[in-house]
């Protein structure tokens, strides 16, 4: 029992920092109907971005935290407009290999700048240890989780009370109506890239701060984990993405925790195979359904 | 009000629109009719900025809008409701009623101009906070009516209102378009349900495989032998 909650635990930590990743890949589909996966790269930046932050510039976990995801932001909306916005109203498989061309082009110039070697973070948040009974909590682990749903409530409240938030959820609703209503539809997914990016840049953060050391390639693997929990909790689907993201994140350390770490990597895609059996809208997703 | 001078639209090979030209003045309602595939919704959509024109102008109170995007031609004061209502079926009443305003910044007139919606729809006033997607069809139709007001147009355009409606709603939508355009509001309708559409109309034009072949006042057109028989089943 006692090993079951702390990899609870561990999964909570980890899950939320899949959870901040799925979020940009979810609105992202929703909006434009892409699986952009050079999201992955944009959290590696983000952790670099960081790293550089804290390392030269001395600064601290939150001022970090907000450059990064500020640089992220502007590295999305680049992104969308140089790759994906000359693209728009092409087939949808083009604007996809373009995606996967934007992702190895990240990850080979990052490693052109910065060396394929493994960079190990600086120890930004205390690392205190607390015993709830037999199960133990850090101070890491409080701070990833605490930011990660600070991150989603901002969410919530943009997508659900802004005018930018209606406005995206209008155009991935349905783009020519939303163009009626006086939409700018290049504005709003440009938007919706920047805050996607921003989250994964924060990911890339608290990423670096609770495993201490990143790389070039470090955004393909998580990026594909995100990729399959924002399908499990319904592509498009933003509380889909949260659960889907916790769900991966704990299901990856249980599966560690009881002895089998070599195949945590094989379960979670074992996963998304039943998924897309079983249930291919996912957790929350839409039933695609048409009133007439 | 509007005016369009030898629009011509191309969907790849397919010629659209051949050379069509219409005026709609201020105050007025006019009806664009024919039968499917005519070319209606394809003006429409070439009027609100949907859909590229090839060739041709269309002028709005005196400007050019022909390479406006859509959104900018809202700013303007143009609103269009779609075919097929096009609503947002998982936002609320009250959300897709305030998309409507999206451009406005009045937060006061919009408040009181959504109140005035459920004045002329009540039904929308006891649905809210339900979602749109769980209207029936009229409701939809309705708030599809009361969004496009929301921008506050001085032109309106109306794609199929009649559709997939029961003969009694169809005549209260007609009765309230009539009420919209007595409160000030320049009414282009595209209708295939042409007696309906003629009877409230000061004129029309009718569309045939992208052309205009007839145009008149709506009482002329009612009597002419040729609509008779081809839309009015006569």
């Amino acid at each position: 029992m006692d090993q079951f909650m702390q990899q609870m635990v561990n999964g909570i930590s980890l899950g939320s920092i899949y959870a901040l990743i799925a979020l940009g890949y979810t609105m992202v589909y929703g909006i434009i109907k892409l699986i952009n996966f050079a999201h992955g790269d944009v959290y590696m930046i983000g952790a670099y971005i960081g790293f550089a932050a804290t390392t030269y510039a001395q600064l601290g976990f939150l001022p970090a935290l907000l450059i990064s995801m500020a640089a992220c932001a502007v590295l999305g909306m680049t992104i969308e407009r140089i790759a994906y916005k000359p693209l728009r109203g092409s087939t949808r498989i083009a604007v996809l290999i373009t995606a996967i061309g934007v992702s190895l082009f990240l990850e080979y110039v990052m490693m052109f700048f910065v060396g394929a070697e493994v960079r190990s973070y600086p120890v930004l948040l205390s690392n205190k240890v607390f015993h709830l009974g037999n199960v133990l909590i850090n101070t890491q682990q409080i701070y990833i989780v605490v930011t990660a749903i600070a991150l989603m409530i901002l969410l919530q409240f943009i997508v659900h009370k802004t005018k930018t938030g209606k406005a995206m959820r209008a155009v991935s609703i349905d783009r020519d109506a939303a163009q009626l209503m006086g939409i700018k539809v290049d504005n709003t997914i440009s938007i919706t890239f920047a805050i996607g990016s921003a989250f994964a840049g924060a990911a890339g953060v608290l990423v670096g701060i609770y495993y201490n050391s990143i790389d070039p390639l470090m955004g393909i693997m998580p990026g594909l984990k995100a990729f399959i929990a924002a399908v499990f909790g319904g592509i498009g689907n933003i509380p889909g993405a949260m659960i889907g993201g916790m769900a991966i994140g704990i299901m990856e350390t249980l599966v560690s925790g009881y002895g089998y770490s070599l195949y945590r990597d094989a379960v979670v895609f074992a996963f998304l195979i039943l998924i897309l059996i079983l249930k291919p809208s996912g957790l929350l997703g839409k039933n695609i359904r048409e009133k007439v | 009000m509007l005016e369009i001078k030898n629009l011509n639209v191309h969907y790849g090979v397919i010629h659209a629109l051949k050379d069509v030209s219409l005026t709609v003045d201020k105050g007025e309602i006019v009806t664009l009719i024919g039968a499917n595939g005519a070319g209606k919704t394809t003006t429409l959509r070439t009027i609100s900025g949907l859909i590229k024109a090839t060739s041709g102008q269309v002028i709005l109170e005196g400007k050019d809008i022909t390479n406006l995007p859509a959104p900018q031609r809202v700013e303007l004061g143009l609103s269009q409701v779609p075919e097929g209502r096009r609503i947002f079926p998982e936002m609320t009443v009250l959300e897709n009623l305030e998309l409507g305003a999206f451009l406005r910044k009045d937060k006061q007139g919009i408040k009181k101009d959504i109140e005035h919606i459920y004045e002329l729809f009540p039904i929308l006033g006891d649905r809210r906070k339900q979602t749109a997607g769980t209207l029936s069809g009229g409701e939809q139709q309705m708030l599809a009516i009361g969004r496009a007001l929301m921008s506050k147009p001085r032109l309106l355009l109306l794609d199929e209102p009649s559709m997939g409606l029961a003969p009694l709603l169809v005549r209260e939508i007609f009765e309230i378009i009539k009420n919209i355009n007595s409160e000030g509001t320049t009414v282009l309708l595209v209708e295939q349900n042409a007696s309906m559409a003629l009877s409230i109309a000061n004129r029309a034009y009718v569309l045939e495989t992208g052309s205009i072949v007839i145009t008149g006042t709506g009482e002329e057109l009612m009597k002419s032998d040729r609509i008779q028989k081809a839309y009015l089943g006569g």
